[in-house]
């Protein structure tokens, strides 16, 4: 466990990173084994899990790695002497070094465990935001956000007597940089963006928008929900202050999430919950906080779910991640072609950036009824508004069907797929 | 297809759902009511003329997938010159067919050509799909006029909500 530290990429590794992608591809039929869900059938037929964006299955490491926990070490953390606990302590914390790792984090004492991207970016609104927004100041987001990084702003502004501003989207389904830039005020406080848009797909230029915001000397939040399971991510090069994710996207166990801030704006915080870990002493006069991580980290945690997320991330980390966005960009390229050529299909998100999501509508055929027919298929894809209301608004769509890949889907299954579709045609048409 | 989706979109529901009956907005109505399901996007208004007791017309207008317009389109012409008492008890005579349960009254109206929706049985997420335009209905004749939402709790204030895309009102 201990060797997460020397997984530290040497300073100017992200760029190495990236021209790694010319790598050979990794061979997904050996992948998939790796997935015992995988081999199921519904309805009869072999499954076709289509449904990444909203969570991802999980390869057997990682439930090696759960059930291990509780057959050999399990016990609580930071608060036994006796040797479970240790070795259960020593197993979580050293997946804050693999965390530090997988986003290259500058320090360990930066990645907070939470429950996921809504607990980190709740945390950021009552700690930060209670902090520094008050009356009359602004909070600013994107059009593309989904609920967990649009409601708790709005809990706050509402609160505080702010205001929530909203950077446009345009018909593609991208944020414009100088509308952007534009709503960026003195009054802004906080900034918080989607890394990649799960209803869309979009990648934001995260890098371009921190510079904006920190023109001004605002911090910049980013969900990375959409992101961390499917591109390389690097919080130095991206020159956020808050990066959120949940282990359960990229194929962890749910109830499992993580903030990273920079340490600075982490340490002038105040705690959020209080509780047991959190604190370094209790009288009932006066509490002193915990140092960072554990000042966040009130209660007993997830234990067995962070150590399985360590496996997770050794998973997708020796896979590679320049490996996955690669095969992902191949299969969304495909499924593109594939959807497009298929009459009466309208795709939902064209950014010219985007990453593994396949959001489309069928004219005259309501979402609902295109996820009832692919299900008997087989084929698991959302439909709905994919907690992100307001975009569905923006597109003047109740709803979308979505199709939203992972590390183990193929060419095949995106050919399974549009062979749904033509169905649904044929029987609502 | 298989078969047993045709148990669910059997060929009337299939018709219902492409060219819905009394699909407008009843001009003489006197009652209305709004709903919702937050889940997929459904919306669908209900139009009432109520006479007395009496439910003179009935029309509706929204958008939504194959199985709500069809019960919406059909729940319209079964209800048309049906009493309040007897709305109410084909109501509870759908729901029980749908679901599976038997609280109906037995002097309930036969529910004749709703039959077809026996298929949603087999599908729970598809449930509320068909009992929308009820639970609306209902929510009209009792003049409460509020918007019904599938999602009890789920507070459905109309300027929070998405619209329901580009479906532009037509008078019956
Ligand atoms: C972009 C984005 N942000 C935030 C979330 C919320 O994540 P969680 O439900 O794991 O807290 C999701 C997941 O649905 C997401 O796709």
């Amino acid at each position: 466990m201990s060797s997460a530290e020397t997984l530290a990429p040497p300073a100017g590794a992200a760029a190495s990173r990236r021209t790694a992608a010319a790598r050979s591809p990794y061979d997904v039929e050996a992948v998939r084994r790796d997935f015992p869900i995988l081999s199921r059938r519904v309805h009869g037929k072999p499954l076709v899990y289509l449904d990444n964006a909203a969570t991802t299955q999980k390869p057997v490491p990682v439930l090696d790695a759960e059930r291990d926990v509780y057959e050999r070490i399990y016990a609580n953390i930071h608060r036994g002497v006796h040797l479970l606990s240790v070795e259960s302590t020593d197993a979580y914390d050293a997946v804050r070094g693999k965390v530090r790792a997988l986003v290259n984090a500058p320090d360990a004492r930066e990645i907070i465990f939470l429950r996921g991207t809504t607990e980190a970016v709740n945390l950021v609104a009552q700690t930060y935001g209670r902090r520094n927004v008050g009356p009359g100041d602004e909070v600013l987001i994107t059009a593309l956000e989904h609920h967990s990084n649009i409601v708790p702003w709005q809990m706050l502004c509402e609160e505080k007597g702010a205001t929530l501003r909203v950077a446009p989207i345009n018909q593609k389904g991208e944020v414009p940089l100088d509308t952007f830039r534009a709503l960026v005020t003195d009054r802004t406080k906080i900034a918080a963006v989607a890394h990649v848009s799960n209803a869309l797909g979009t990648v934001n230029p995260i890098r371009e928008m921190a510079d904006i915001t920190h023109a001004r000397g605002i911090p910049l939040l980013v969900d990375g929900a959409q992101a961390v399971p499917r591109l390389p991510v690097d919080v130095q090069e991206l020159g956020c202050d808050f990066y959120a994710f949940s282990g359960h996207k990229v194929y962890g166990p749910s109830g499992t999430g993580v903030l990273w801030g920079r340490a600075a704006l982490l340490e002038a915080m105040p705690p959020w919950q209080g509780g047991g870990d959190m604190i370094s002493s209790v009288t009932f006069e006066k509490t002193t906080w915990n140092v960072l991580p554990y000042k966040f980290e009130a209660g007993t945690p997830n234990i067995a779910g962070v150590i399985a997320l360590g496996a997770a991330i050794d998973y997708v980390t020796s896979l590679g991640l320049d490996r996955i966005e690669a095969h992902e960009d191949d299969l969304l390229a495909y499924a593109t072609e594939c959807v497009q050529s298929i009459p009466d299909v309208r795709l939902i998100g064209t950014a010219a950036k985007k990453a593994a999501v396949l959001s489309f509508t069928i004219e005259g055929v309501h979402p609902h009824d295109i996820g009832t027919v692919l299900d008997r298929e087989g084929i698991a894809v959302r439909t709905g508004h994919h907690c992100a209301q307001p975009v569905m608004d923006f597109f003047r769509v109740p709803a979308t069907a979505r199709a939203s890949f992972g590390l183990y889907n193929t060419r095949q299954e995106v050919d399974v797929l549009a062979g749904g579709i033509r169905q649904v045609i044929r029987m609502f048409r | 297809m298989s078969s047993d989706l045709r148990d669910l979109y059997q060929e009337t529901i299939l018709d219902h759902g492409k060219r819905p009956r009394n699909f407008c907005e009843l001009a003489a109505a006197n009652r209305k009511a709004e709903g919702y399901n937050p889940l997929c996007g459904d919306r669908e208004t209900v139009f009432l003329e109520l006479e007395g007791d009496l439910v003179r017309d009935i029309s509706f207008q929204g958008a939504g997938c194959a199985i709500s317009t069809a019960s919406a389109s059909m729940m319209t012409e079964s209800l048309k010159g049906k009493s309040r008492p007897e709305a109410e008890a084909l109501f509870q005579r759908f729901h029980d067919l749908i679901t599976g349960g038997s609280s109906a009254p037995a002097d309930a109206p036969p529910l004749g050509k709703l039959e077809v929706f026996s298929g949603v049985r087999e599908y729970p997420v598809r449930i509320k799909c068909a009992t929308l335009p009820w639970h609306t209905m209902r929510s009209a004749l009792n003049g409460a006029g509020q918007t019904v939402s599938t999602e009890s709790g789920a507070e459905a204030s109309p300027k929070d909500e998405p619209s329901a895309g580009p479906v532009p009102p037509v008078a019956c």
